[in-house]
Protein backbone atom coordinates (compact mmCIF):
# COMPACT_ATOMS: atom_id res chain seq x y z
CA UNK A 1 0.00 0.00 0.00
CA UNK A 2 2.60 2.34 1.19
CA UNK A 3 4.47 1.00 -1.94
CA UNK A 4 1.86 2.21 -4.52
CA UNK A 5 1.68 5.87 -2.63
CA UNK A 6 4.93 6.04 -2.75
CA UNK A 7 6.18 5.18 -6.40
CA UNK A 8 2.94 7.09 -7.60
CA UNK A 9 3.54 10.31 -5.94
CA UNK A 10 7.28 10.00 -6.65
CA UNK A 11 6.73 9.04 -10.03
CA UNK A 12 4.60 12.35 -11.16
CA UNK A 13 7.00 14.42 -8.86
CA UNK A 14 9.78 13.61 -11.05
CA UNK A 15 8.25 13.23 -14.00
CA UNK A 16 6.59 17.17 -13.71
CA UNK A 17 10.09 18.13 -12.35
CA UNK A 18 12.09 16.79 -15.26
CA UNK A 19 9.47 18.78 -17.78
CA UNK A 20 10.07 21.66 -16.35
CA UNK A 21 13.70 20.83 -16.44
CA UNK A 22 13.57 20.19 -20.88
CA UNK A 23 10.93 23.09 -20.96
CA UNK A 24 11.93 25.12 -18.89
CA UNK A 25 13.76 29.33 -20.38
CA UNK A 26 15.51 29.98 -16.97
CA UNK A 27 18.58 27.97 -16.30
CA UNK A 28 18.41 28.43 -12.83
CA UNK A 29 14.99 27.33 -12.47
CA UNK A 30 15.97 24.23 -15.06
CA UNK A 31 19.08 23.14 -12.41
CA UNK A 32 17.00 23.41 -9.19
CA UNK A 33 14.23 21.24 -10.58
CA UNK A 34 16.87 18.99 -12.12
CA UNK A 35 18.69 18.23 -8.73
CA UNK A 36 14.90 18.01 -6.88
CA UNK A 37 13.85 15.42 -9.54
CA UNK A 38 17.82 13.82 -8.60
CA UNK A 39 16.45 13.37 -5.02
CA UNK A 40 13.37 11.47 -6.01
CA UNK A 41 15.12 9.41 -8.56
CA UNK A 42 17.15 8.53 -5.27
CA UNK A 43 13.56 7.43 -3.41
CA UNK A 44 13.21 4.85 -6.34
CA UNK A 45 16.33 2.90 -5.52
CA UNK A 46 15.14 3.30 -2.02
CA UNK A 47 12.04 1.98 -3.16
CA UNK A 48 13.68 -0.60 -5.01
CA UNK A 49 15.84 -2.51 -2.12
CA UNK A 50 19.01 -0.70 -3.68
CA UNK A 51 20.47 1.78 -0.45
CA UNK A 52 23.47 2.21 -0.94
CA UNK A 53 23.19 3.20 -4.77
CA UNK A 54 20.06 5.59 -3.16
CA UNK A 55 22.76 7.07 -0.88
CA UNK A 56 25.57 7.57 -4.05
CA UNK A 57 22.84 9.20 -5.86
CA UNK A 58 22.19 11.33 -3.29
CA UNK A 59 25.53 12.25 -2.82
CA UNK A 60 27.31 11.66 -6.23
CA UNK A 61 24.73 13.88 -8.05
CA UNK A 62 22.32 15.57 -6.01
CA UNK A 63 25.88 16.42 -3.80
CA UNK A 64 28.62 17.09 -6.20
CA UNK A 65 27.22 16.88 -9.91
CA UNK A 66 24.63 19.66 -8.93
CA UNK A 67 27.13 21.58 -7.13
CA UNK A 68 29.66 21.63 -9.49
CA UNK A 69 27.00 22.85 -12.51
CA UNK A 70 26.07 25.31 -10.03
CA UNK A 71 29.44 26.43 -9.37
CA UNK A 72 29.88 26.25 -13.53
CA UNK A 73 26.68 28.68 -13.90
CA UNK A 74 28.84 31.36 -12.15
CA UNK A 75 30.95 31.70 -15.24
CA UNK A 76 27.84 31.69 -17.97
CA UNK A 77 25.31 34.30 -18.05
CA UNK A 78 22.47 32.82 -16.22
CA UNK A 79 20.14 36.32 -14.78
CA UNK A 80 18.46 36.48 -18.53
CA UNK A 81 16.22 34.37 -20.18
CA UNK A 82 17.13 31.58 -22.84
CA UNK A 83 16.26 32.95 -26.36
CA UNK A 84 16.48 29.38 -28.47
CA UNK A 85 15.05 29.28 -31.99
CA UNK A 86 13.18 26.28 -31.74
CA UNK A 87 12.66 24.20 -34.60
CA UNK A 88 9.06 22.16 -35.63
CA UNK A 89 7.95 20.94 -31.99
CA UNK A 90 5.76 18.27 -33.54
CA UNK A 91 8.53 15.96 -34.77
CA UNK A 92 10.36 16.28 -31.81
CA UNK A 93 7.82 15.15 -29.85
CA UNK A 94 6.42 12.38 -32.49
CA UNK A 95 9.96 11.04 -32.45
CA UNK A 96 10.12 11.25 -28.32
CA UNK A 97 6.57 9.58 -27.89
CA UNK A 98 7.83 6.63 -30.16
CA UNK A 99 10.99 6.39 -28.99
CA UNK A 100 8.91 5.75 -25.39
CA UNK A 101 6.57 3.38 -27.30
CA UNK A 102 9.71 1.52 -28.75
CA UNK A 103 11.29 0.96 -25.63
CA UNK A 104 8.49 -0.11 -23.64
CA UNK A 105 7.97 -2.61 -26.32
CA UNK A 106 11.47 -3.71 -26.22
CA UNK A 107 12.03 -4.20 -22.36
CA UNK A 108 8.04 -5.31 -22.00
CA UNK A 109 7.56 -7.57 -24.76
CA UNK A 110 10.68 -8.85 -26.46
CA UNK A 111 12.49 -10.43 -23.05
CA UNK A 112 11.59 -13.81 -22.28
CA UNK A 113 11.46 -13.70 -18.49
CA UNK A 114 12.33 -17.46 -17.83
CA UNK A 115 15.38 -17.18 -19.65
CA UNK A 116 16.75 -14.34 -17.30
CA UNK A 117 19.09 -15.85 -14.72
CA UNK A 118 20.60 -14.16 -11.88
CA UNK A 119 24.49 -14.24 -12.23
CA UNK A 120 25.31 -12.15 -9.32
CA UNK A 121 22.12 -13.03 -6.59
CA UNK A 122 21.11 -10.96 -3.79
CA UNK A 123 22.48 -12.57 -0.57
CA UNK A 124 19.13 -12.42 1.61
CA UNK A 125 21.85 -13.09 4.75
CA UNK A 126 24.02 -10.01 4.19
CA UNK A 127 22.39 -6.01 4.12
CA UNK A 128 22.57 -4.55 0.49
CA UNK A 129 25.64 -2.03 1.53
CA UNK A 130 27.47 -5.75 2.72
CA UNK A 131 26.62 -6.99 -0.56
CA UNK A 132 27.49 -4.64 -2.91
CA UNK A 133 30.93 -4.28 -1.02
CA UNK A 134 31.23 -8.09 -1.59
CA UNK A 135 30.36 -7.80 -5.08
CA UNK A 136 32.17 -4.56 -5.83
CA UNK A 137 35.66 -6.15 -4.47
CA UNK A 138 35.32 -9.48 -5.81
CA UNK A 139 33.89 -10.01 -9.24
CA UNK A 140 33.62 -5.77 -10.30
CA UNK A 141 37.22 -5.14 -9.09
CA UNK A 142 38.83 -4.69 -12.40
CA UNK A 143 36.16 -2.03 -13.72
CA UNK A 144 36.16 -0.58 -10.14
CA UNK A 145 39.95 0.42 -10.56
CA UNK A 146 39.33 1.21 -14.07
CA UNK A 147 36.64 3.84 -12.92
CA UNK A 148 38.85 5.24 -10.34
CA UNK A 149 41.54 6.21 -12.93
CA UNK A 150 38.71 7.48 -14.90
CA UNK A 151 37.61 9.91 -12.48
CA UNK A 152 41.32 10.82 -11.43
CA UNK A 153 41.90 11.66 -15.46
CA UNK A 154 38.44 13.57 -15.33
CA UNK A 155 39.61 15.59 -12.51
CA UNK A 156 42.98 16.55 -14.19
CA UNK A 157 41.10 17.53 -17.11
CA UNK A 158 38.66 19.47 -15.41
CA UNK A 159 41.62 21.65 -13.17
CA UNK A 160 43.22 21.95 -16.60
CA UNK A 161 40.36 22.66 -19.03
CA UNK A 162 38.55 25.31 -16.58
CA UNK A 163 41.02 26.41 -14.25
CA UNK A 164 42.89 28.47 -16.61
CA UNK A 165 43.22 32.78 -15.99
CA UNK A 166 40.34 32.03 -13.32
CA UNK A 167 41.37 35.48 -11.61
CA UNK A 168 39.47 37.00 -14.49
CA UNK A 169 35.91 38.09 -14.57
CA UNK A 170 33.86 37.02 -17.52
CA UNK A 171 30.78 38.60 -17.04
CA UNK A 172 32.27 41.89 -16.41
CA UNK A 173 33.96 42.21 -19.21
CA UNK A 174 31.75 41.15 -21.96
CA UNK A 175 32.97 43.46 -24.53
CA UNK A 176 36.84 43.09 -24.67
CA UNK A 177 37.58 39.63 -25.49
CA UNK A 178 39.69 37.64 -22.88
CA UNK A 179 42.91 37.17 -25.48
CA UNK A 180 44.18 33.40 -24.74
CA UNK A 181 48.30 34.18 -23.15
CA UNK A 182 51.18 32.70 -25.51
CA UNK A 183 51.52 28.80 -24.78
CA UNK A 184 54.92 28.53 -23.98
CA UNK B 1 1.22 -3.92 -6.24
CA UNK B 2 4.13 -2.32 -8.11
CA UNK B 3 5.99 -4.39 -10.23
CA UNK B 4 8.74 -4.36 -12.62
CA UNK B 5 6.69 -3.11 -15.85
CA UNK B 6 6.30 0.01 -13.27
CA UNK B 7 9.64 0.78 -12.87
CA UNK B 8 10.47 0.49 -16.90
CA UNK B 9 7.23 2.38 -18.43
CA UNK B 10 8.58 5.07 -15.52
CA UNK B 11 12.09 4.94 -16.64
CA UNK B 12 11.00 4.99 -20.50
CA UNK B 13 9.05 7.99 -20.01
CA UNK B 14 12.11 9.93 -18.44
CA UNK B 15 14.20 8.28 -20.85
CA UNK B 16 12.00 9.65 -23.65
CA UNK B 17 11.77 13.30 -21.78
CA UNK B 18 15.20 13.51 -21.67
CA UNK B 19 15.38 12.84 -25.27
CA UNK B 20 12.87 15.83 -26.06
CA UNK B 21 15.38 18.04 -24.53
CA UNK B 22 18.49 17.07 -26.23
CA UNK B 23 16.59 17.68 -29.52
CA UNK B 24 14.46 20.18 -28.77
CA UNK B 25 17.12 22.64 -26.44
CA UNK B 26 19.83 24.14 -28.43
CA UNK B 27 21.67 25.63 -25.34
CA UNK B 28 24.69 23.44 -24.36
CA UNK B 29 24.00 24.16 -20.75
CA UNK B 30 20.63 22.70 -21.25
CA UNK B 31 21.42 19.50 -23.67
CA UNK B 32 23.49 18.53 -20.63
CA UNK B 33 20.61 18.66 -18.25
CA UNK B 34 18.90 16.43 -20.70
CA UNK B 35 21.70 13.44 -21.09
CA UNK B 36 21.62 13.86 -17.04
CA UNK B 37 17.69 12.85 -17.22
CA UNK B 38 18.65 9.98 -20.09
CA UNK B 39 21.60 8.92 -17.58
CA UNK B 40 19.36 9.03 -14.52
CA UNK B 41 16.56 6.97 -16.50
CA UNK B 42 18.74 4.09 -17.45
CA UNK B 43 19.58 4.00 -13.51
CA UNK B 44 16.20 3.43 -12.65
CA UNK B 45 15.39 0.63 -14.85
CA UNK B 46 18.86 -0.98 -13.80
CA UNK B 47 17.91 -0.69 -10.72
CA UNK B 48 14.63 -1.98 -10.49
CA UNK B 49 15.21 -5.29 -12.80
CA UNK B 50 18.37 -5.74 -10.09
CA UNK B 51 15.69 -6.30 -7.47
CA UNK B 52 13.27 -7.86 -9.21
CA UNK B 53 15.51 -10.38 -10.50
CA UNK B 54 17.01 -10.69 -7.57
CA UNK B 55 20.84 -9.96 -8.83
CA UNK B 56 22.82 -7.69 -7.55
CA UNK B 57 24.37 -7.02 -11.47
CA UNK B 58 22.05 -4.07 -12.22
CA UNK B 59 23.05 -2.13 -9.30
CA UNK B 60 26.73 -2.56 -10.13
CA UNK B 61 25.77 -1.27 -13.60
CA UNK B 62 24.05 2.04 -11.81
CA UNK B 63 27.57 2.30 -9.67
CA UNK B 64 29.66 2.64 -12.82
CA UNK B 65 27.18 4.50 -15.04
CA UNK B 66 27.08 7.04 -11.75
CA UNK B 67 31.13 7.20 -11.61
CA UNK B 68 30.88 7.41 -15.68
CA UNK B 69 28.47 10.56 -15.22
CA UNK B 70 30.21 12.56 -12.70
CA UNK B 71 33.43 12.54 -14.89
CA UNK B 72 31.29 13.37 -17.93
CA UNK B 73 30.18 16.45 -15.81
CA UNK B 74 33.59 17.28 -14.81
CA UNK B 75 34.98 16.72 -18.53
CA UNK B 76 32.15 18.64 -20.00
CA UNK B 77 31.61 21.78 -17.79
CA UNK B 78 35.67 22.24 -18.27
CA UNK B 79 34.51 22.85 -22.09
CA UNK B 80 31.56 24.54 -22.01
CA UNK B 81 33.53 27.26 -19.93
CA UNK B 82 36.08 26.98 -22.57
CA UNK B 83 33.55 27.57 -25.33
CA UNK B 84 32.03 30.59 -23.15
CA UNK B 85 35.09 32.05 -22.44
CA UNK B 86 36.04 31.75 -26.59
CA UNK B 87 32.48 32.43 -28.12
CA UNK B 88 30.92 34.06 -25.37
CA UNK B 89 28.02 32.46 -25.97
CA UNK B 90 26.33 28.63 -25.50
CA UNK B 91 23.79 28.87 -28.32
CA UNK B 92 24.32 25.81 -30.80
CA UNK B 93 22.93 27.76 -33.47
CA UNK B 94 25.41 30.84 -32.71
CA UNK B 95 28.50 28.50 -32.29
CA UNK B 96 28.01 26.91 -35.62
CA UNK B 97 31.03 28.16 -37.75
CA UNK B 98 30.96 25.98 -40.61
CA UNK B 99 28.68 27.16 -43.94
CA UNK B 100 26.68 24.12 -45.51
Amino acid sequence: MFEQIAFYLFSVLTIGLFLITVFSKNVLYAMTSLASGMVLIAGFFFLVGADFLGVVQLIVYVGAVMALYAFGMMFFNVTKDLKEKTTSNIWVMIIGVTVALLMTLMFGGAINPDAIYASLPINSSMTNPQAVGMALFTKYLVPFEVAAIMLLIAMIGGIVLAGKKMDKSLTDAEDEKIQPKDVK
Amino acid sequence: MIGLNHYLILSGILFSIGLVGVLRRKNLLMLFFSTEIMLNAANVAFAAISNFYNDLSGQMFAFFIIAIAASEVAIGLGLLILVYKKENTLDLDDLASMKG
